[in-house]
């Protein structure tokens, strides 16, 4: 059934409002959504009847609390298509590809017990990335690497930012332990083909990490079937609240892997000279928890489902391809990624001839359009596409129409309000008839 | 309101300069140069100064960026020609307090010239960078030349200096 879309849009207030005296249109999802009533109400409510520290002491509001964390990681994992004991909370995803890297680092060193082998790396190892990745899962593993006298290697894109399969081929091999990627960009909106990465990992043996963080808010995903061995999630990016991510991870690798950050809560028993630690997720989950945000995100799935991920895909589908064709066909604007008609998410990354990214966004802000300007934390991926920075519109549930049509409209006025070369000399009447002046 | 904010930041003064942009195009052999990036955005620029007989000859710069950074680095070319140490130092100071002032000081077109159709930037703070770097980059550069260190340069614009590659 197609998304109500006025209808939902009343879930989330922070939508109707007026900037610089024009209505809002936010095109800015990809960096952060926005939360309907119900997840900020699971939030407050349990702030307002639960509120107490997880899995300790005997009083009531602390069992009520471990109840609704406990509860929040079950309904998650049922929504990713995994076991509870495989969801790991983080403070965001970026977090959890960080426990992941020192994790295998800790590995690394000969810390854990039997079973720890398969996530050692030492000097002839191979890290695998792929050229457009966000920093986030790029970094850890330039750090790792460097920790561990392994190589960083990677899979570059062609002119389009498509993964270079041939070369895919090449850079997976032998000496790879580590496959890591993007199942979605987050500057280009290109889905990668998952299916055919992982088999060519699992040939060589190598673990796959998937950065789910741009894929999960617009399809519905099971990480057991696409067969990775971990996948992480951001919470704020899918309607959730901030500071709240998840690391899924297989069950008996997690269970195996030694811990990243140690403390309370995460331990069967400790003396003066060493700790023994509990199985996952309990061991990854050191310090008080984020469980509000943790119950702010089980409510921000239920909402999802509510709406049905096939909808939500089937619209957010739609919406990419308004986006990718109404930039296209426009003069002086490049596209970044793939052509019209080619598969992307609801996002879409564009330059502007002659225009910085910087002057783009603030026109749009100007008419009350809200898009990401920058290099999207992929700087990489701008230098192999040719340009030093884009400017971003994305997508979500609530984003109508309208809003596109604005965006498109408005993007069409940049180029003669900055005087680009070649931009029409007749200047459009703008902002109330009057082009701007010296006072 | 800001309606007449955005009018105000985009003044026609500016949006001429980012497309003329006087000085751009570095001239060799500088008597000092410094290379600043601006953390926010990415944006790069490289500026040469030449001074001669107590004046700065000239100040010319190389850089992409945004209309706000590329009309700054223009605007700043036009001023620095011809200023001694003690002017330079005052014109940098003046358009330092115009851009933090939030709107309060419109800046005095004595000392700015055409630099004061910046004004507008100071109501959008996260842009004051942009506005900065060529300044900073100049900053930068007279410091390293005995007799032009302005009293304490100050480099709190969010850029950073780069070491220079080759020392002249």
């Amino acid at each position: 059934m197609p998304l109500d879309i006025e209808r939902l849009r009343a879930d989330f207030p922070v939508l109707s409002q007026e900037v610089n005296g024009v209505p809002l249109n936010y095109l800015d999802s990809g960096a952060t959504s926005h939360k309907p009533l119900q997840v900020l109400d699971a939030e407050r409510r349990f702030y307002e009847t639960h509120n107490a520290a997880v899995h300790r002491g005997a009083h009531t509001l602390a069992g009520e609390a471990t109840e609704a964390f406990e509860s929040a990681r079950d309904r998650v994992a049922t929504f990713v298509g995994a076991k509870p004991n495989e969801i790991v909370w983080t403070s965001n995803a970026t977090a959890a590809l960080n426990l992941l890297a020192y994790s295998f680092s800790n590995a690394s060193i000969g810390q854990g017990r039997a079973g720890t082998e398969r996530f050692r790396l030492t000097k002839g190892d191979e890290i695998v990335v792929t050229e457009l990745e966000h920093h986030a899962n790029l970094i850890p593993w330039q750090e790792l690497a460097a920790r561990t006298g392994a190589t960083l290697r990677y899979i570059g894109v062609d002119d389009d930012g498509r993964l270079r399969m041939d070369q895919a081929r090449e850079v997976i091999g032998e000496r790879t332990k580590i496959l890591a990627f993007a199942h979605v960009s987050n500057v280009i909106g290109a889905i990668n083909p998952v299916a055919e990465l992982v088999a060519r990992a699992r040939a060589v043996g190598a673990l796959v990490v998937l950065d789910a963080c741009q894929s999960a808010p617009h399809m519905s995903l099971n990480f057991a079937a696409l067969d990775v061995d971990f996948a992480v999630i951001s919470g704020h990016k899918m309607l959730g609240p901030l500071g709240i991510g998840v690391l899924y991870g297989r069950g008996e690798l997690l269970d195996a892997m030694p811990p990243f950050l140690t403390g309370g809560s995460m331990i069967t028993s400790v003396t003066m000279e060493q700790a023994e630690y509990l199985p996952s997720p309990a061991r990854f989950e050191a310090g008080t928890q984020p469980v509000a945000q943790a119950v702010g995100l089980a409510a921000a799935v239920d909402y999802l489902d509510g709406l049905g991920m096939d909808s939500v895909h089937e619209r957010d589908a739609q919406l990419g391809q308004a986006l990718a064709r109404g930039l296209a066909s426009i003069d002086g604007i490049r596209l970044l990624g793939p052509p019209p008609g080619e598969a992307r998410v609801g996002l879409a990354s564009f330059t502007v001839d002659g225009v910085h990214p910087h002057d783009v966004g603030q026109f749009l802000d100007e008419l009350g359009i809200a898009v990401r300007v920058g290099h999207h934390c992929a700087e990489p991926l701008h230098r192999r596409l040719g340009v030093a920075a884009s400017t971003r519109a994305s997508a979500s549930v609530y984003t109508t129409d309208a809003e596109v049509t604005a965006l498109i409209d408005g993007v069409s006025q940049v180029r003669e309000f900055f005087r680009a070369e070649g931009a029409s000399a007749v200047q459009k009447q703008l902002f109330g008839g009057h082009a701007p002046s010296s006072p | 309101m800001a309606l007449d904010d955005f009018r105000n930041l985009y003044q026609e003064l500016l949006i001429d300069h980012s497309r003329e942009r006087h000085g751009f195009g570095l001239r060799e052999n500088p008597s000092a140069e410094s290379h600043q990036r601006n953390r926010s955005c990415g944006d790069e620029l490289t500026l040469h100064v030449h001074v001669g007989d107590g004046v700065i000859d000239a100040v010319t710069w190389d850089g992409q960026g945004c209309s706000i950074s590329q009309a700054s680095a223009s605007m700043l070319s036009d001023l620095a020609a011809g200023a001694t140490a003690a002017q330079i130092s005052d014109i940098v100071a003046a358009f330092r307090t115009m851009l933090h002032s939030r709107g309060k000081d419109e800046g005095s077109e004595e000392l700015l010239g055409d630099a004061i159709s910046l004004s507008g930037v100071s109501k959008y703070p996260p842009r004051v960078n942009c506005a900065m770097l060529a300044w900073v980059a100049l900053e930068v550069a007279l410091g390293q030349l005995p007799d032009w260190a302005p009293p304490q340069a100050q480099t709190d614009t969010g850029s950073r200096t780069i070491p220079s590659r080759s020392s002249r």
